[in-house]
């Protein structure tokens, strides 16, 4: 299998205090790779790395093939990010803010017309096209974020929190995109803090004070932690952390 | 101040209704209504948009509904807001203390501003103020989210308020610090203040003596936690297989099956009446050549919650 992401003791220092700890990970292309850790675990910090918007202080890591260190103009354009925080421009209409992200992606106008009316076409937003995304319910904004964020097809996308608020049915019809998504290939590395939600991944790593903790498959995460649930596995785990919670 | 105890509701909100927009065309509170005793933990479950902090701004008196009436403690939202003012603490969603003050002065502030002192309640707030006060001396705005949250609740309790409003305090907070944080509120109601908490975590629904849980404006349920999940009727299957995607689409697709639905490691199916496990499971078998695990479970809040929401 095809390595998209690799980590080798990847580590950030801010002046005396370590944020990430020597990490080290290797995740397969098409991967939903769940991403956990308690408040000010590191895990912001380490996903900055990864998408070239902060410098390690020392150890290597590629995304989507390219160095972190070197070519972290290519990563930003090889991966799609989206936040519960930040999504969408709620004072630009739908097809603006596609036409907005693709632009910013460099795509040619025809792939934004294409690909701008098979994404409403799925979302059977046909009709809210020229809508503002902020008259939108919530719901129906999460799942255009998200499409939005692999408008460009990146190999690789980043959700931080990507359900968090979200209603329990739309919290699952999120997730279906993101198997879809997987099918076709995209590697989905991705933050929450619902633990239902680190059983949809392949797998899971869990991140205390800054090191890995724990990378399994959420069954073996389980059996090797004797929890029965990843709820579970979670409060073993970062029930151990010393530093102070972010 | 010796506040005058009273056998009435803590809480009570009957007919309120709240738009906003010039044409009054969103929706924020249809028709709400509801009672809150004295002393009770009550949980209002629901996700962004349900209606949360619009019902709290307008008990807390900062936001007028368009019709309806509140009372807080027996006083009335409108027309005595200037009592209400003085007995209940809100601590809103978004962190709302003064950043460039330190976290002794946020304090002192806040009580000064309540006519009291800290050291007159510090008892109420020990157990939560010494985890920051080895930070005192630092600003506020410096803070981690964790100990913000902490310096928030301390300064919401330092007049010692009768009813306690708390709006989302644990969004955004991993599992172990949410877990802390309801140990808190535990111990805030057994020294019998009345709190009312809102949260999108379905799984804390548990935790409450009641809740309300809420879509869209509306109250689809007010029961306690147990009561919830014994109210839902329908016989609830849990079934996993090593096909997890290929496994939903058949198990949607059985005439007998109501809703299905991922839900952690298994897949939880809703069946309608008069269909049961053994039929799901010779469907299962017949259209699918991978083995399937099924087991006959309860419900949960987060259950109860999608089978209300279909009912809508």
């Amino acid at each position: 299998m095809e390595k998209i992401i690799t980590a080798h003791k990847l580590t950030k220092r801010f002046g005396d205090f370590t944020a990430v700890n020597q990490i080290s990970f290797a995740i397969q292309k098409g991967e939903i790779f769940g991403f956990l850790g308690a408040n000010g675990a590191g895990k912001t910090t380490a996903m900055r790395m990864l998408c070239g918007l902060s410098m390690p202080s020392s150890g290597e890591a590629t995304v989507a093939g390219f160095d972190i260190y070197r070519e972290n103009e290519k990563i930003k354009r090889s991966i799609g990010y989206m936040s519960q925080k930040f999504s969408l421009y709620d004072d630009l209409t739908v097809k603006e803010n596609m036409r907005f992200y693709g632009g910013i992606y460099g795509m040619t106008d025809t792939f934004i017309r294409d690909k701008t009316a098979s994404i409403l076409e799925q979302l059977h937003l046909e009709k809210e096209g020229d809508k503002l995304v902020g008259s939108l319910p919530l719901g129906w904004k999460q799942k255009l974020a998200f499409s939005v964020a692999i408008f460009h097809d990146p190999p690789i996308v980043f959700l931080d929190e990507p359900t968090g608020g979200v209603d329990p049915v739309t919290r699952r019809e999120f997730w279906s995109m993101i198997y879809q998504a997987s099918a076709a290939g995209i590697t989905i590395f991705v933050t929450t803090h619902y633990m239902d939600e680190a059983e949809y991944c392949n797998r899971v790593s869990i991140m205390v004070d800054g090191r890995i903790e724990a990378l399994d498959t959420p069954a073996q995460l389980k059996q090797t932690y004797q929890a029965k649930s990843m709820d579970g596995v979670f409060l073993k785990l970062a029930r151990k952390a010393t530093r102070a919670a972010d | 101040m010796i506040r005058q105890t009273n056998t009435m509701n803590a809480v009570e909100v009957s007919h309120l209704v709240k738009t906003y927009g010039k044409k009054k065309e969103v929706l924020a509170l249809d028709d709400i209504s509801l009672v809150v005793g004295q002393g009770e933990l009550f949980g209002i479950i629901g996700p962004d948009g349900a209606g949360k902090t619009s019902l709290f701004r307008i008990l807390t008196t900062l936001l007028l509904a368009d019709s309806g009436r509140a009372s807080v403690d027996g006083y009335e939202v409108v027309k005595q807001y200037k009592e209400i003012r003085n007995w209940v603490g809100y601590m809103p969603g978004k962190f709302s203390l003064y950043p460039d003050l330190s976290v002794a002065e946020n304090l002192n502030f806040f009580a000064t501003i309540f006519n009291t002192t800290v050291k007159k309640n510090f008892d109420l707030i020990r157990d939560i103020y010494v985890q920051i006060e080895p930070f005192q001396h630092r600003r506020a705005g410096k803070l981690s989210g964790g100990m913000k949250q902490k310096l928030a609740l301390s300064c919401t309790l330092i007049h010692r308020p009768s009813v306690l409003f708390l709006d989302e305090p644990t969004t955004g907070v991993d599992a172990v610090s949410r877990k802390e944080f309801w140990e808190m509120l535990k111990r805030l109601k057994q020294q019998g203040i009345t709190i009312l908490v809102s949260t999108p975590y379905m799984d804390e629904a548990g935790l409450c003596d009641r809740v309300a849980l809420m879509q869209n404006g509306s109250i689809l349920s007010i029961n306690t936690p147990q009561r919830v999940v014994s109210e839902f009727r329908n016989e609830l299957i849990a079934a996993k297989s090593q096909k997890m995607l290929q496994l939903l689409e058949a198990l949607k697709g059985y005439e007998g099956t109501e809703n299905a639905y991922p839900f952690g490691e298994y897949h939880h199916v809703v069946m309608k009446k008069g269909f049961g496990m053994n039929g799901l499971k010779s469907y299962i078998d017949k259209v699918s050549a991978i083995p399937v695990d099924m087991v006959a479970t309860e419900p949960d809040i987060e259950d109860c919650f999608i089978a209300l929401m279909k009912d809508e």
